[in-house]
């Protein structure tokens, strides 16, 4: 039981890369992308949180109280960051495919010539 | 290679991948049994060190100053790549046409109080994201939503100030760069890249943790303005009359 | 590895155990319109988690950006392929 965050973290990423592997459209192909990018969020924060500690935060409460890690919490932070820019990109790459090829299939995309 | 050889190919793949996970984590401390000593260092000596009640941003933007500026310049190169992406290449049929008003009027009046309401709240996360929960990252997204309901309540004509390049992108360059300019600052008077040079102030209030608060403000900016830009790239498209199917109104 | 009593509490059970629910959900929505709703919720799900397991700064950041940020990339890049195929269709 004491192991259930990472199963559930392993969980989401395989999850969201067969989302990845088998989707017929790009838009479906880049939200299963930040899918598997939340498996690292749950990770992280899984690994930094210390039993019966509160948040990192010490206004009111006495500083040195149990306190739960806060670099995995900033890691998280620019971790999410970086999701948003991936999938602007991605989607912004998904329009300009479907500009020229003329489908938003991935399957379909393999037939552009030069 | 086909889709039926693709998945056939795929499902033992990832049957492998989650075995090797699963062995991965095996060998973690359990779920609460936190090892590490830097958790246990930075929640006893960041509040003394930096007057910032924020552990986390004390270390996202004090400890772990250079992490903060090599993603405010991820998301600075994603909206270049979306704008290199997403330009027209027949540029000139910039036509404005009228968006179809919003027919109700509660729903306006709510968009509009929610629009004062969203930028207070923002710029309240901004200002005080080292004193309790928040922070310039989402401050700034809040301001960046807040401003585009601005254009759902409104129409283009309201809106257009927030989608003109001219005025973003020397804010933008702004947020960005004056996150360097501080660490410069630093280097230039001699102490490392990025060392906190201004007082320090008194700890839980607004004036308090030195270059935090310069860098907290600088992220804000370039993180509303990012947002801003990239919805200017993707909102290009509502410049073509609105039909009855389309998901924007 | 020593038996350990769990040190999970029952909220926290509950939490992961909606993540683990929400993600296949995500996934095996195939349209994007409304794999876009679906994924605002499983944000959701995903700040409630961050919020019961301490961390309130990336909660916040969650919290903020599946329900600013995503849904309204997603739907203008829907809205643009539709545009496209119509433009596609006129010619």
């Amino acid at each position: 039981m004491s192991y259930l965050p990472y199963a559930v973290a392993a969980w989401i990423c395989v999850v969201g890369l067969f989302g990845v592997a088998t989707s017929r459209n790009l838009i479906h192909l880049a939200i299963c992308l930040t899918v598997t990018q939340s498996s690292s969020y749950v990770l992280l924060l899984s690994v930094g949180y210390v039993k019966h500690g509160g948040a990192p935060i010490f206004k009111g409460t006495k500083p040195g109280s149990t306190a739960v890690d806060p670099v995995v919490q900033a890691l998280t932070l620019t971790d999410v960051v970086v999701s948003v820019a991936v999938v602007a990109l991605i989607l912004a790459l998904a329009l300009d495919a479907h500009r020229l090829a003329g489908t938003i299939d991935p399957d379909g995309l393999a037939d552009v010539q030069g | 290679m086909s889709r039926r050889v693709r998945i056939a190919v795929l499902v033992p793949a990832l049957a492998g991948l989650g075995a090797l996970f699963a062995w991965a984590v095996a060998g973690l401390p359990a779920f609460g049994d936190y090892r590490g000593p830097y958790g246990y260092v930075l929640n006893r000596i960041v509040v003394p060190l930096r007057h910032t009640t924020n552990v986390v941003m004390g270390t996202t933007f004090d400890v772990r100053g250079v992490d903060t500026m090599g993603e405010e310049f991820i998301l600075y190169a994603a909206v270049v790549g979306v704008t290199l992406l997403l330009r027209d290449e027949v540029s000139t049929r910039r036509v404005e046409r009228h968006t179809r008003r919003l027919r109700s009027d509660a729903t306006r009046l709510v968009g509009v109080l929610m629009v004062g309401g969203g930028l207070l709240v923002g710029l309240w996360l901004a200002a005080f994201g080292y004193v309790t929960p928040g922070g310039g990252f989402q401050g700034g997204v809040v301001l960046a939503g807040a401003l585009l309901l601005l254009y759902v309540v409104g129409s283009h004509r309201d809106y257009r100030v927030f989608r003109d390049e001219h005025f973003l992108d020397p804010l933008e360059g702004l947020g960005a760069g004056g996150y360097v300019m501080v660490g410069l600052a630093a280097l230039a008077s001699g102490t490392p890249f990025l060392t906190n040079l201004f007082g320090l102030g008194t700890t839980g209030t607004l004036a308090s943790g030195g270059s935090i608060a310069v860098l907290n403000w600088a992220s804000a900016l370039a993180v509303t303005v990012a947002m801003l830009l990239l919805f200017a790239e993707f909102l290009k498209t509502y410049e073509t009359p609105l039909e009855q199917d389309d998901p924007g109104s | 590895m020593t038996v350990l009593a769990s040190t999970l509490v029952p909220l926290q059970a509950v939490a992961f155990a909606l993540v683990a629910l929400g993600a296949p959900l995500v996934v095996l929505t195939r349209d994007p319109l409304r794999q876009a709703l679906v994924n605002g919720i499983y944000g959701v799900s995903l700040v409630c988690l961050f919020v019961v397991l301490e961390a309130p700064d990336p909660a916040l950041s969650m919290l903020v950006v599946s329900a600013i940020a995503y849904p309204l990339v997603i739907v203008a890049a829907i809205a643009r392929v539709r545009a496209q195929e119509r433009k596609r269709n006129d010619e």
